[in-house]
């Protein structure tokens, strides 16, 4: 088992040092900003004095990988520096409280749509051909076509017009599960559809891909039942692929959040993203891009990891 | 024989294949019938239907494929007619397949000897712990090393031939009536052949098993068959005893089959000229793993070097060498007595020019998004400078120098030619350059035997016409004994011996040579026996896989 | 009641566009002949119906200022105008036509997402045939920045870049096309790793062709169905991010037309039971599985065409 850990520990290895260049890259796209940054926060207008008071201020005095250090130290302990636009309040003091709503949110539909999507998937895949498989396909064909923002609005005029649920998912302190499970109802229930859509597809041509294999087709002329056939010979080697689709589509939904969130006004993450945007809060915006981008690298990781544990292959040398 | 009570009836048995909208007949009204013990050995080359066939007899039939007609009739159940549960309990238990490739058909995921008990155990034939004895029992039956130990490992762990022995042994399990054998030792070097045929030919033998034994060659049927039925895309050729069938062939394509390997090109004495090409002391390697050890040999105009040797001898590293796509670790490569250099991108147009390639998949060998006007033509072009008509003409000439129609051919698009055809265009562009010196990569072992014959005889006549020297890479000796000059027998990457073929063909020979030469498998249903009777009287090993 | 009246509208809308498919495919196969027509008539009526949706979009990009009533920027009427003869979809929150402002953002929503997506590809594609006909070195560098820069999400990738560059269309299609075509480098670099490896490739390599040679004449030809058929994915990823950041106001400005930014303009109306904000937004999607249905006919015939 040893070469098992061994090889475990590169992969997180490499996930750390990929999230080490994103950070890198982070940081240093605002080096590419035409101008300076302290000229772009005041605008053309400013006075010199002005902007080398901010210069001063901000530390753009100095080198840029002594800044670059400062941050990321700054970043590891928790510390993602002050917003530009609200002078002097900590990023991390604005951030931390949306981070639980849209990891509430991410989780709340990933726990709908990896269930409904992989059975959905294996269904199809194994009703192949079918006229259901066929209307299943179409269907998560348009579903995948429809922007979030279309699938949103088309809830909000189906479900929260007749008052079935809200179509403001503001989220008051001190609610419960239930409230909260309510009232992020329909944002939940748009990411799911989408997502749901996607990982079908995905779910649907790695099922079928697997059911080719000479080795399932030995397994019926062995005369073993279908249940068999697929609980036994088919999903211990699909576990990888299944991984991987999973991975690939909860990656998608941090994306997905961002516009849910606007058309929702649910007071995550995404939202407080595009607030900075506008008004070019650029260290908001960096830190919340380097959250974004540190669970998408942890959730591959993780499919990477599971997917070496899942193949004999890998686990059992010659 | 004749007495025996009859097992498997198929009538006029009809397959479908499904492509595009349309459904095209892949079988067309075969009738097959097979007694209690006996063994029927189906021939024809590809895309004759004998795999469909196989499965047809397990009332199987792939997706894209559907039996449309006939009767298939196993110990009195009409296979057409069961239920899918009837044939359920049918399969594995009474009815067993083994597939051509056993390292696809056993599952990565699980244990060989979880792979063994499952038919046993969910057919109710015996229990888990008497399944597992069973199965060592028979791993021994089948000569596997270890048979405790082998069956708790993982079927990567284990090598192509003992998977296929292991494979052959998880069909027995349920002692099955009949079994399936779908060309099983047509993935494996001609060395683990044998072992693999002497296994299951005993162990079939020894249940009185009855088995339909599907391949492409004839020899080996031989070993294995009682009797032989040739097909021919869908059809019966014919069918008989196998003594009959080797002693006397009545139908054309049967006799056809026989004299493919009757070419032989005329002996040509030592060469006496100077080496065109020459490989000194070369190694080289693949990363840190070592593949060709210190080899040399000559190849001279006019004269055909075949190396042979089993997959991973380093034959084809050879060539790889040779045209400079692997610079080697030490040694170098002569050409005209003068060293090139050893990385192709720095050999000159008219180093490259003299030092053409055929290579074995014809399929991917031309761009198959040119027509055979530029595949033929850019050569000729690059190298020797021809320009509108005068390349036509000579695009022309080629085409009719490897016997294609010009005005047919010119224009078309590899997809629109046959196997053989495509071949002959490979032959065609190499030529195009005005080489001198050729290598042809295993040039017919993807080719039925019958085509193949006729490239063999192409190159051949263009040798003479041209003055080409041939490096032959082949594993396949039959090929070796029909256009070698000089033959270089090549293991793990080391000549083991070298010399003028009619030497390397009579005694003495070294171990391995003899090995090789001993394991090709000859037109006599004894061959096998005296073979193995042999080796045990000489206390030689039955195989180099042990 | 609205649900149920959203399932009969639903039920219409698929039986009318069943039908369009069905008669615009019998239309299809009577003016073509040949190979074409006999793709057409095997053509399922999904590929039929994205092949109509996909050239009405055409015509009316291309004829917008003749088929709009009004022009694209200039109010005409009061806000929020209902649906009346004069004003098809009455007016937006400043007053300006919806029709006519529809039929003005086809040419510029779908005109900026093309554009977006074909520099895109040029810039993938290139790169990645090179990096597979070259490997080594620059494949490896290569390999590894696109890496690097899919670690992060596309859309957040988009949000950090529109930040610092600021928002116009030229930054806008810059920024975009430099995020996906990464996608197209990997798709690129993996099609064309399957063609080199090939003999035939080798032989070229052997016989001394040279770079542009291979690329042009012997990869190329192999690699551009898959291609053309990621072309069309990728449109419609890269429409749909367009929109969505459109919609989060940082995408196409106003006061240019443009689907994304109508819906953001008008979603108020939504909460008074206005269908009218989901109308560019139902323009989009009807786009983009129009083209989704095309590529899927395109890939399924590719994977038929195999076997």
């Amino acid at each position: 088992m040893a070469h098992v850990w061994r090889m475990i520990a590169q992969r997180l290895a490499l996930g750390l040092l990929t999230l080490f260049v994103v950070s890198i890259i982070i940081f240093g796209a605002t080096e590419l900003l035409p101008g300076d940054f302290a000229q772009a926060v005041l605008g053309q207008a400013a006075t010199p004095e002005a902007v080398a008071n901010i210069r001063r201020e901000l530390g753009l005095d100095q080198p840029v990988y002594m800044r670059y250090f400062d941050w990321l130290f700054g970043v590891l302990q928790g510390d993602f520096g002050t917003s530009l636009a609200q002078r002097g309040r900590p990023v991390t003091d604005m951030i931390l409280s949306r981070l639980g709503n849209t990891f509430f949110l991410a989780i709340y539909a990933a726990a709908m749509a990896v269930p409904l999507a992989l059975t959905l998937g294996v269904l199809v895949a194994l009703w192949r051909n079918s006229l259901f498989d066929r209307i299943a396909n179409s269907t998560a064909l348009s579903a995948i076509s429809f922007p979030e923002f279309f699938v949103a609005y088309i809830l909000i005029f189906v479900l929260a017009q007749s008052g079935y649920f809200p179509s403001m998912a503001r989220m008051p302190a001190g609610a419960d599960l239930g409230e909260k499970l309510y009232r992020a109802f329909l944002p939940a229930l748009t990411l799911t559809l989408v997502v749901t859509a996607h990982m079908m597809r995905m779910t649907r041509a790695a099922i079928i891909n697997l059911l080719a294999s000479p080795y399932i087709e030995m397994a019926r002329l062995k005369g073993m039942r279908q249940s068999r056939v697929i609980v036994h010979h088919a999903l211990p080697n699909a576990i990888a692929p299944i991984a991987n689709v999973v991975a690939i589509n909860l990656a998608y939904l941090i994306t997905g959040v961002v516009v849910v969130e606007v058309v929702f006004v649910y007071p995550g993450l995404g939202q407080l993203m595009v607030d900075s945007v506008s008004r070019r809060d650029i260290p908001v915006v960096q830190a919340i891009a380097l959250i974004f981008a540190a669970a998408y690298v942890l959730l591959n990781l993780t499919a990477d990891v599971i997917s070496t544990l899942s193949n004999p292959r890998l686990l059992y040398r010659k | 024989m004749a007495d025996r009570e009859v097992l498997l009836n198929i009538r006029g048995l009809k397959i479908e294949g499904k492509s595009g909208d349309d459904w095209l007949p892949i079988v067309n009204g075969v009738n097959l019938t097979l007694r209690k013990g006996e063994v029927l050995g189906l021939i024809g080359e590809s895309g004759a239907g004998k795999s469909t066939i196989g499965l047809a007899a397990m009332g199987f039939a792939r997706d894209g494929c559907r039996i449309s007609d006939g009767v298939i009739d196993f110990d009195g159940i009409d296979l057409r007619a069961a239920s899918q549960e009837q044939l359920r309990r049918l399969r594995g238990k009474r009815i067993a397949y083994v597939a051509q490739s056993a390292a696809a058909s056993f599952n990565p995921a699980h244990k060989l000897m979880d792979q063994y008990c499952e038919a046993p155990v969910r057919h109710g034939v015996m229990s888990r712990s008497q399944a597992e004895k069973d199965a060592v029992e028979l791993y021994r039956k089948m000569q596997l090393p270890d048979p405790e130990g082998i069956g708790f490992r993982f079927p990567h762990q284990v090598s192509g031939g003992q998977l296929q022995r292991a494979m052959t042994a998880m069909a027995m399990s349920c002692r099955p009536d009949l079994i399936i054998f779908d060309e099983p030792t047509t993935a494996l070097d001609v060395t683990t052949q044998i072992e693999v045929l002497a296994a299951i030919r005993d162990i079939v033998e020894q249940f009185g098993t009855a088995a339909i034994y599907i391949t492409h060659d004839l020899a080996v049927v031989a070993q294995m068959a009682d009797r032989i039925k040739i097909l021919l895309r869908g059809d019966e050729v014919e069918e008989a005893d196998t003594e009959t069938m080797l002693a006397a062939p009545k139908h054309d394509y049967t006799k056809s089959l026989w004299a493919v390997r009757s070419f032989q090109r005329a002996e040509q004495g030592a060469a006496t000229d100077k080496p065109v090409v020459s490989l000194r002391n070369i190694s080289a390697a693949y990363g840190p793993v070592k593949v060709l050890d210190n080899i040399s040999f000559d190849i001279h105009a006019r004269r055909t070097v075949a190396v042979v040797g089993e997959s991973g001898s380093g034959k084809s590293t050879a060539a790889r060498v040779l045209t400079g796509l692997l610079p080697p670790s030490r040694g170098e490569v002569l050409f005209d007595g003068e060293a090139l250099p050893p990385d192709y991108r720095s050999r000159t147009r008219e180093q490259l020019r003299h030092a053409q390639m055929i290579y074995q998949m014809a399929d991917t060998a031309l761009n198959p998004k040119l027509t055979l006007r530029k595949i033929i033509g850019r050569p000729a072009a690059m190298y020797l400078g021809l320009r509108g008509r005068a390349l036509t003409e000579r695009v022309r000439e080629l085409l009719r120098l490897i016997e294609l129609e010009p005005d047919e051919y010119i224009d078309r698009l590899p997809s629109e030619l046959s196997g053989g055809q495509k071949q002959r265009i490979g032959i065609a562009r190499a030529l195009a350059a005005e080489p001198r010196f050729i290598i042809c990569d295993e040039v017919t072992s993807a080719l039925d035997q019958i085509v193949a014959e006729g490239i063999l005889r192409l190159l051949d006549k263009l040798q003479s016409e041209f003055s080409l020297a041939y490096m032959f890479i082949t594993h396949d000796l039959a090929t070796v004994r029909a256009i070698a000059d000089d033959v270089v027998v090549m293991q793990k990457g080391k000549v083991v011996e070298q010399g003028p073929k009619p030497e390397m063909f009579n005694p003495p020979h070294e171990p391995y040579t003899e090995l090789l030469l001993s394991s090709v498998p000859e037109m006599d249903p004894d061959w096998l026996t005296r073979l193995l009777e042999e080796r045990t009287r000489k206390g030689l090993p039955q195989s180099a896989d042990q | 009641m609205t649900l149920l009246m959203f399932f009969v509208w639903l039920a219409v809308v698929i039986a009318v566009s069943i039908a369009l498919a069905w008669g615009f495919r019998a239309v299809a196969t009577a003016v073509t002949q040949g190979e074409m027509q006999r793709a057409l008539r095997n053509a399922p009526l999904t590929a039929a119906f994205g092949m109509l949706v996909i050239f009405v979009y055409l015509v009316v990009a291309i004829l917008a200022p003749m088929i709009a009533p009004f022009p694209e920027r200039e109010v005409v009427g009061s806000q929020f105008m209902p649906w009346s003869a004069e004003h098809w979809l009455g007016t937006d929150a400043l007053g300006r036509d919806m029709f006519s402002r529809m039929i003005y953002g086809t040419r510029n929503t779908v005109g900026i997402a093309f554009a977006t997506t074909a520099l895109a590809f040029l810039i993938g594609s290139v790169f990645g045939l090179l990096a597979a006909t070259v490997g080594g070195w620059l494949d490896q560098g290569l390999s590894r920045l696109v890496d690097v820069m899919m670690a992060i999400p596309s859309l957040i990738f988009a949000l950090l870049l529109l930040t610092i560059f600021g928002t116009s269309v030229i930054t806008l299609i810059m920024v975009i096309a430099v995020i996906d075509s990464t996608r197209v480098f990997r798709l690129s670099r993996a099609v064309a790793e399957g063609v080199v490896v090939m003999d035939y490739i080798e032989a070229a390599r052997l016989r001394g062709e040279g770079l542009v040679y291979l690329i042009t004449r012997e990869i190329l030809p192999n690699v551009t169905a898959p291609l053309v058929a990621e072309f069309g994915l990728r449109f419609c990823f890269v429409f749909l991010s367009i929109s969505a950041l459109s919609f989060l106001g940082l995408g196409i400005q106003p006061p240019t037309a443009d689907w994304g930014s109508m819906v953001r303009e008008n979603a108020t109306l939504i909460t008074f039971g206005d269908i009218t904000p989901l109308l560019p937004a139902g323009a989009i999607a009807l786009l983009t599985v129009a083209v989704n249905f095309v590529v899927d006919w395109q890939l399924y015939r590719a994977s038929g065409l195999k076997e």
